[in-house]
Parts: C-alpha cells; structure tokens; sequence
C-alpha cells in the first residue's frame, strides 16, 4: 500500500472543475513532481492534500488514514511556499522552531532542532537574524527548515523556486533533493518549469486541464510522452507529418500520423546508426556555450537540433545547405 | 519645477503655516498672561493643580484604554477575517465603519440612551458601571474608522493569506495566527489607530455629557464658561496630547522592524 494515497480526487470552484479524477499513489521517501501550465490544478491539488481547499469528491490517505475533513493544522504536512512565508515579526530560529513551539515542545528540545536545521540548511550562524535581513535563497532555506522541524509526515513545496534568480534557482533544487534524501521525507513539488521536475523528481505527474496526463520517471516522460500534450510540453520537440503513403523520407513510419523528435535525436550530416536522411537549410544558429542550437527548414517543418561545440569545427553559417539524420527509433509516435 | 511654480508652492507653504500657527499663537500667548504685565504659568499651575482636571483627565484616559482594547478586539479580528475570507464583504465593512463619521455623536448616544434607559430590557444607564460600559462602546463607534482603516491598511502590507496557511500547516489554531503572527505584524498600524483612538476619546464631549460621566471633554466645556485663563492652557495641553499622540505614531513607525523591512 501507498504511503501517501490520493483516489478520485475532485474539486470545482462553481462550475468550473479545475481537478477532474486525480489518481495518485506516492511511496514513503518519493519526491513527486506536479508538473504543468498554469491553471492545470497542480496547486489545487497540492492544497487539497495539504487542507487549505477542501474537496468536492475523493480521498487523500496518508499511511491509511483519510484526512479529507481534518483541518491543515492538524495534519501534520510540511509546507513551503512560494513567497517564503517567514514571519517578519520573528527571527530566523522563533520562525524555525514555531511549529515545536506550537506542540509544546520543551525549550531544550526546540533548541537543539532549530540548531539541527540551521545547520542542515548551511546557515548556521543566522539564528538571530529577522527574514528581512537574509536574501531570497536563504528566506527559502529558512522556510525549508522551518517546515521540516517538526518533523512532518509529508513535505509539500509550493513553486518554491519560481522567486529565485537562475543561479540560486538550480543550486537550492539540488540542495532540496539532498537534504530530502537525507532525511527521506515524502515530498511533493508543484512546478512549471520542466527542468526543474526532471532534474530532481523521482517520478513526474504531468497535469492538463485539471487531469493527470502522465505519470512516470524523468526518464519516461521525456522519452516515452504518451500523449500529445506531454510530448510538446515537456522538453523541445520537432514534429513530422509523414505522407500519404505513410513516409518520412522514404522510410516508412505509419499513415495519417505525426511523429515528433527531440533536438538532440537529429543530427547534423549522415550519422552513424540513422536512417532517415532529409535536406534542410539553416535558418538560425544560436550559440549557447557547450552546446549549439541550430534551426533549420526542413521536410517541410522548422527543426531544431543540438550540436556540441567544437571549437575545431565552426557552425554552419546561416542559409547553408546541409543534410540532417535521425534515426526511426528515437521518433515518438503522437496520438 | 520652474521658478514661479517653486515661488507659488513656497507661498502656500507659509500661507497654510501662517493660517495654523498665528491663531495657535494668540492661544498660547493668551494662556500665559494670568498674571498681569509678565507671562506665567500660572494657569497651567492651576489646571494641573486642580483636583477636578486630575480626575476627568485620569478618568477619560483610562476610557481611552478601554475602548482602544474593545477596538482592537473587535476590528483585529473583523479586518483580518474579511481580507481572509470575506473579500466580498470588504466595501459593506468599509461603509459600516465610515458610518460614525456621518452620524453625529448626539445621535448615537440619544439612541443609547432611549435604548439603554433604566425601564429598558437592559437597563445599563442604570447603573456608573453600566454607563461607564456604554460610554466605552460609544467611543469605540467613534473611533471605528479611524482603527478600522489603521489595521486595514496595516494587513494590506503582509501577506495574510499566505502567513495564516504557513501559520496552520505548522499547527497553529486561529488564536495562536491572530495573536503571535498577524497582530504582531500589524502593531504599528494597530498602535496608530490607538494613538488616534485615544485623541478622540481625550477631547469627547457629547457622550460623556449626556450620559453624565466625569470626563475630560464636559470639563474643559465647564471651564471654558466659568475661567478666563485656564481653558486656554487646557486648549494648549489638548493640543499637545494630540501632537504627542501623532508623534508616538511617527516613532513606533520608524522603529517598526517590519516597516524597515519593507524600505
């Protein structure tokens, strides 16, 4: 059984169904993803599950008990929001040790925890600090801390990333999956950004319109997309259309179907292994460091591929002539 | 800004000075010549000296008290409510509470006291202790724009919603949210709603008069008719309680950790 069951999960504001039948089974330990535009019911989701929404059918179980009903602070979830949340009025560890506070922990032992977080954290030493003296990231941290003090069933992380510049963006995402490994905490990260649900999730839930589309490993939805709508959601995509006979460039694929291929599947000139040749020319040629993403008119359609930079090998100029490879294999199949 | 524009706003400037400070002037130099041919302080000697003005004034400031802890009370939770939960409520809280600005006080308490009166169901005019109850709710009507739109616009400058949810998830009830994390956060606004609250109540006069309490406000009406001098110094004392009450309100602001935070 589940650790964390979510079954037939409903919730309409009016008459607007903003979740329709959400299904999810999440084991102890597992970093879930809810991955999808806005307005696909991801936060709805993760509201419900954490009591702030209540909703309008289904169950949410936790080790077997249901909590549909129970107020949010009698759950004993873990929450971190998007804008930090940190209370102005307190200092960095009033506001971690707020939730043993409010259980009535002793002095000591709130002390000794709030000590444990800072440090596990890395802000050890800013204890004595109010939120409005600490940056974005270490608000962030904080509130990460101040979650996980009392020692929460389950840990939810509300677009806790979305305020962060780039560069603190992705080191605290790593910093967040260690520290939940560390402590083996089932967590449930609601995010927009794609890369940020394939870097660090154990399994991804891609949402559209209210339902769950996809659930699988990072691995999976990238690779395997089932539907339409992950395929072009998740990651770069170029689609084919083949012809009436059912061809892409004289291999045959299926008629009256589109097949699409990622950036890094084509390849620039005949590669090894490939078996699909078509002629393209270059229309744009983006620089990107290690890597060099290059557009290109081809069967018809606007491609893109990725090349790795070489700097023996320059790329080629714009309105070149070249041929592009790609392998049947690696083209998914759209329904 | 061109030099006509700068010559005219200076202009205004000294005008609207000129236009407070020449009458303000008159008051004080007036309440300094008790004694003839040198200025004195010899009707605020009297005043503060006179048993009477201790006890109205002592009076009418525990009343202060007691309406700004009634106000609190009743606007912290009300005003955190609607921005939580209520937002539709918001412009019918709003009129309520601007409503003591177009009733008059003589009204209110003429209600009061045809409500309230000893052969009324509750008969609070009856008793000092249930006329001191009714004069402090009075005041709080007349102050509830002013602290109403204190904490309003004090909670419109932190998150409510998301600090109350952070509030719950951490296992906070609705007493704990309200009174270590959003009054806290709100107390500059709610300490000048206090502040304005206490210098309305300091110079009431039509409740306290009518329902015949020994206030502040019917005391410097009953000096004012019967002493040349002395009205002028307690004018000069009121104004300055009102002064030292806006200023509180300017320091408590300036040494606001939150309000720092927001700079």
């Amino acid at each position: 059984m589940a650790f964390l069951e979510i079954s037939h999960l409903e919730k309409s504001f009016g008459a607007n169904r903003v979740v329709k039948d959400f299904n999810l089974d999440v084991d102890k330990g597992e970093f879930i993803s809810l991955l999808g535009p806005s307005g696909c019911g991801k936060t709805t989701v993760l509201r419900m599950v954490a009591g702030f929404e209540n909703p309008s059918s289904g169950a949410i179980r936790i080790g077997g008990t249901d909590l549909v009903g129970k107020r949010p602070n009698q759950r004993n979830i873990g929450m971190v929001f998007q804008a930090y949340a940190l209370f102005p009025n307190l200092t960095v560890a009033e506001n971690v040790g707020f939730g043993l506070k409010i259980k009535g922990a002793p002095r000591a032992e709130i002390d000794r925890r709030v000590a444990e977080m800072l440090a596990l954290i890395g802000l050890p030493d800013l204890g004595g600090r109010y939120p409005f003296q600490l940056s974005g990231g270490q608000q962030q941290r904080v509130a990460l801390a101040r979650a996980l003090a009392p020692k929460p069933q389950v840990l939810l992380l509300d677009e806790p990333l979305s305020a962060l510049d780039a560069k603190v963006r992705v080191s605290l995402r790593n910093e967040i999956r260690a520290i939940q490994r560390e402590l083996g905490i089932t967590t449930i990260f609601v995010t927009h950004d794609q890369e940020e649900a394939l870097s660090i999730s154990d399994r991804i839930v891609v949402m559209n319109g209210g339902i769950a589309d996809q659930v699988g490993t990072p691995f999976e939805i990238y690779n395997r997309p089932s539907t339409r709508f992950v395929a072009h959601f998740v990651g770069q995509l170029n689609v084919f259309s083949t012809d009436g006979a059912g061809n892409l460039a004289g291999v045959q694929l299926g008629a009256g179907r589109d097949f699409a291929a990622r950036p890094e599947a084509l390849h620039l000139g005949r590669a090894p292994g490939t078996d699909i040749v078509l002629p393209a020319r270059i229309s744009e040629v983006h620089f990107l460091g290690s890597v060099i993403r290059l557009t290109a008119d081809a069967a018809g359609a606007r491609v893109s591929l990725d090349t790795f930079n070489r700097p023996d090998v320059p790329p080629p100029a714009i309105g070149t002539d070249v041929e592009l490879s790609l392998s049947s294999r690696d083209l998914i199949p759209l329904g | 800004m061109n030099p006509i524009a700068r010559l005219f706003g200076w202009a205004a400037l000294v005008f609207g000075l000129l236009y407070f400070f020449i009458p303000l002037t008159g008051l004080v130099e007036f309440s300094l010549k008790a004694r003839r041919g040198v200025y004195s302080l010899d009707a605020y000697a009297k005043v503060i000296g006179d048993p009477e003005f201790q006890a109205t004034f002592g009076y009418s400031v525990l009343m202060a008290l007691v309406t700004i802890v009634i106000g609190v009370l009743i606007v912290v939770p009300t005003a955190f409510w609607v921005r939580l939960k209520m937002p539709w409520a918001r412009p019918y809280v709003e009129f309520i509470t601007l409503l003591p600005l177009v009733i008059p006080a003589i009204v209110i308490v003429f209600g009061y006291i045809r409500l309230y009166n000893t052969s009324s169901w509750l008969p609070m005019t009856g008793s000092v202790m249930g006329t001191n109850i009714l004069l402090a709710f009075g005041y709080t009507v007349l102050a509830l724009p002013y602290m109403y739109r204190a904490v309003d616009t004090g909670l419109r400058t932190i998150d409510v919603a998301t600090l109350t949810e952070a509030a719950q998830s951490l296992g906070a009830g609705w007493g704990t949210i309200l009174g270590r994390i959003i009054l806290p956060n709100v107390l500059v606004a709610v300490l000048s709603g206090a502040f304005l609250t206490f210098a309305i109540v300091i110079g009431e006069f039509t409740l306290a008069a009518l329902l015949d309490r020994p206030a502040f406000g019917p005391y410097l009406q009953r000096i004012g008719a019967n002493k040349p001098y002395e009205p002028f110094a307690l004018a000069v004392i009121s104004f300055g309680i009102t002064w030292a009450c806006m200023g509180l309100i300017q320091l408590v602001t300036r040494f606001s950790k939150h309000t720092r935070a927001q700079n």
